[in-house]
């Protein structure tokens, strides 16, 4: 693995700054945190190059941070990057949730401890109910996209159905709802596009990175 | 042997399903590992899923707990492996490719209409989590009431404020304690 790519940046180097993200990136949020790292400290990426990234991660199926984390090893330096990088994230907080089952096999018995839990479970559930709504604002343009929400809802949190043959049925039907109409107005949504990375990335440079919901 | 095959089968498809983030995949996990598979209750899930939020990275690893309840070592390497390798494997075949398709109308179709059913889909999380850890008919009334509340201000604060989940958690485990041993 001595593949060295761009800014001669090689898997070793990959590996122990994804461990040091992964083992320090507390409280969600960790998409924020590897654009500090990645953009600002370390100058391996731009910030449009970053963008392209998280892009391509929030698109394809799996955890943000993980998909990120390979695309940007991939990039950096092929696929033993990807392959560092992802373990370099994923490798800390696996061995720290161990340890945390671990501690509540113990403990859990315990009346103290299980108040506490209740009130860590009760705050988790806080935690996903504020993501979700960060993200629904953005996500629900219009009528459509609500009538979308509760389609993906009732079907998979209620009655358990499948996400297999629930998404074989909404995605093309979601998807479909924002075929492209015609060039003019493909090309308009383009230029917003750009528009709205621009400003983000402009923003990013200029304050501290906001917390990105959805984190991992 | 049966075991690992069957977590290895659960976790690998998990993985390919997660639109838009890990969460996606919550409600349909707690329903295959608590009520198809029976490789935990749901209090356990729960408690779990919570715990991982404390843990940096990725904010689903708490998958390895299942995998090392039901296979040891063994069965946690696994569950990692299987939750995690197909999506990473296809997310390094998108990054190959995706500069062919960065011009295409399609993918921004793709893209906003995915969104609202990862939208519907994390909803489903809550209610799966919020079932056993917020409004749980099995406690008592007062019970249901403190953690309502924390739910509610968690959920409150982190969308009026800019604050570290994880402290916010952290301090929720010692209101939990006093509300519901001490006061």
């Amino acid at each position: 693995m001595s593949h060295e790519g761009e800014n001669g940046v090689t898997p070793g180097r990959l590996f122990w700054a994804f461990l040091y993200m992964g083992a320090t990136s507390f409280g969600g949020g960790v998409v924020a945190y590897l654009r500090d790292h990645l953009v600002s400290r370390l100058n391996w990426l731009d910030d449009d190059e970053f963008i392209a990234a998280l892009e391509i991660g929030e698109t394809v199926p799996g955890l943000i941070s993980t998909n990120v984390a390979v695309i940007v090893g991939s990039r950096l330096a092929g696929v033993g990057g990807a392959i560092a990088a992802a373990l370099g994230m994923i490798i800390p907080g696996a061995l720290m949730i161990f340890v945390l089952g671990v501690l509540y096999a113990h403990l859990r018995a315990n009346p103290d401890v299980g108040a506490a839990l209740a009130g860590v479970g009760a705050a988790a559930v806080g935690l996903i109910l504020a993501v979700s709504l960060q993200i629904g604002r953005r996500a629900v343009q219009r009528l459509a996209d609500l009538l979308i929400v509760a389609a993906a809802f009732v079907p998979v949190g209620i009655w358990h159905v499948s996400l297999v043959p629930m998404l074989v049925v909404l995605a093309p039907i979601a998807i479909w709802s924002y075929r492209p109409t015609d060039r003019v107005a493909a090309a308009e949504y383009h230029a917003k596009q750009a528009a709205f990375h621009a400003r983000r990335a402009a923003q990013h440079r200029e304050a501290p990175p906001e917390r990105i919901e959805g984190g991992a | 042997m049966k075991r690992l095959v069957g977590l290895v089968n659960v976790f690998a498809l998990l993985s390919l399903l997660a639109v838009g983030g890990g969460t996606a995949v919550l409600p349909q996990m707690k329903h295959e590992v608590v009520a198809l598979h029976h490789w935990m209750t749901a209090e356990q899930f729960t408690d779990l899923y919570s715990l991982g939020q404390l843990a940096p990275g990725p904010n689903m690893n708490m998958v390895a707990v299942i995998g090392f309840k039901v296979g040891g070592v063994a069965g946690a390497l696994l569950v990692l492996i299987a939750f995690y390798l197909p999506s990473c494997t296809l997310a390094f075949a998108a990054g190959r490719i995706w500069d062919h398709f960065r011009e295409s109308p399609w993918r921004d179709a793709v893209q906003r209409g995915m969104a609202p059913i990862t939208v519907g889909l994390m909803l489903s999380g809550v209610y799966a989590i919020g079932t056993v850890a917020t409004l749980n008919f099995h406690h008592s009334l007062r019970h249901n009431l403190i953690t309502s509340a924390i739910t509610a201000s968690v959920a409150a604060v982190l969308l009026l404020r800019r604050i570290n989940p994880a402290l916010l958690i952290l301090l929720a485990a010692a209101i939990g304690w006093f509300a519901l041993r001490i006061a």
